[in-house]
């Protein structure tokens, strides 16, 4: 059943869906950041600064749900042991870890002008960065142990640990006084953030979540390639 | 069924992260002040007992028609619609800081109702909207 990924079938599939994201991301990417950048109105309080948001939120939701992914998956394969749950942990960490850091950037260039100081130890943002090091230490373990089992379990367990972090990420404003504001957008009840401004932040998610995908498929496709050759090495 | 393995590996996982997440529930119980980033003006009047010599940081909506701005100082007050506090700062503000805004003053406390800042950070709140918006909200509410 496993072996499906020696099939050349997915790494055809792989290749035209990486196709077909270039082919339309970079139109995607430029109408989004225009209707961000040029078309949506400036806040009534923070004016042209509020811009940093389109790039900030959705950078934020993803560093929080890819380690989501990462953390579920890696218990499902800390106990069923599913090989290919792996190499998809793996293909995402990195990603998770570039968003992480680009929300913590951008927050920080984002608090300079409004708050009026660029760093503050406050429950989210602490949080947030102990996100980041949760992903590093993922990566680093599977860089660094070299038997992949020992691998595996470690850098699961590290996942799992993680996972609690999420919630506390998420609720910090809410539990704590914070200098960052609460959520905007909640899932239940209205949100408060006008339409015209959320309408580019939805659109600038979705283009990112299309980037993820792309660089996620590319990666995904390394790690086979790197299994396939691991395996003639052995024959 | 599932394997006695797999059963195995599931329990000792739980285990792991049920008690790995009450432990640092009991963690953040405990530093549950500590995490707080700023006081509130309430806190500060029920505390008995204030290290007046070191630097805190408290918070608050600025109270409308309070804020008086002179030469070189700037003077507020602080409320959480319990209780106040009044602020002296001399320095610049955020763009954000005005009255009936949100505010973090980093300083010491001189007495239980004076506090002399020497940094101020605005807190924004949740609300994003255009200003054509903002302004037909006001013409509304008069």
């Amino acid at each position: 059943m496993f072996n499906f990924f020696y099939n050349s079938n997915l790494f055809i599939w792989i290749e035209k869906i990486i196709n077909f994201i270039n082919s339309i991301f970079f139109v995607l990417l430029i109408s989004a950041l225009s209707f961000a950048l040029i078309f949506s109105p400036p806040d009534y309080l923070q004016g042209d600064s509020v811009r940093i948001m389109y790039v900030h939120v959705p950078a934020a939701w993803i560093g929080l749900a890819s380690f989501s992914c990462i953390g579920i998956l890696s218990i499902l394969n800390f106990i069923f042991k599913i090989k290919n749950l792996t190499i998809i942990t793996k293909s995402i960490a990195p990603l998770g870890l570039m968003f992480t850091c680009l929300a913590i950037v951008t927050g920080s260039i984002w608090g300079q002008p409004t708050w009026g100081t660029f760093w503050a130890w406050d429950a989210r943002i602490t949080s947030m960065v102990i996100l980041a090091f949760f992903y590093f230490i993922y990566i680093a373990i599977h860089k660094l142990i070299s038997d992949e089992d020992k691998a595996i379990k470690f850098s699961s367990i590290i996942a799992a640990l993680g996972l609690i972090n999420i919630p506390i990420i998420k609720f910090s404003v809410e539990w704590w006084s914070t200098l960052h504001q609460p959520a905007s957008i909640k899932i239940t009840g209205t949100s408060t953030i006008h339409s015209s401004m959320l309408m580019p932040l939805l659109l600038m998610f979705s283009v990112l979540i299309l980037y993820c995908a792309l660089i996620f498929l590319m990666k995904y496709k390394t790690e086979i390639i790197r299994i396939k050759k691991k395996n003639l090495k052995r024959l | 069924m599932l394997p006695k393995k797999v059963k195995k590996r599931a329990s000792l996982l739980a285990i792991t992260l049920l008690v790995s997440a009450i432990g640092i529930f009991f963690i953040l119980q405990s530093l549950n002040k500590n995490i707080l980033y700023f006081k509130s003006p309430t806190d500060i009047k029920n505390n008995q007992n204030i290290n007046f010599d070191k630097k805190i940081r408290v918070g608050g909506m600025v109270k409308k028609n309070s804020l008086i701005i002179k030469e070189e100082e700037i003077k507020f007050i602080i409320t959480d619609f319990n209780n106040e506090l009044n602020i002296s700062f001399s320095g610049t503000v955020p763009n954000l800081f005005s009255e009936e805004k949100g505010v973090v003053a980093e300083g010491k406390l001189q007495d239980k109702t004076f506090f002399i800042a020497d940094r101020i950070l605005a807190k924004h709140d949740e609300n994003y909207m255009p200003p054509e918006l903002k302004d037909m909200m006001k013409k509304n509410a008069k």
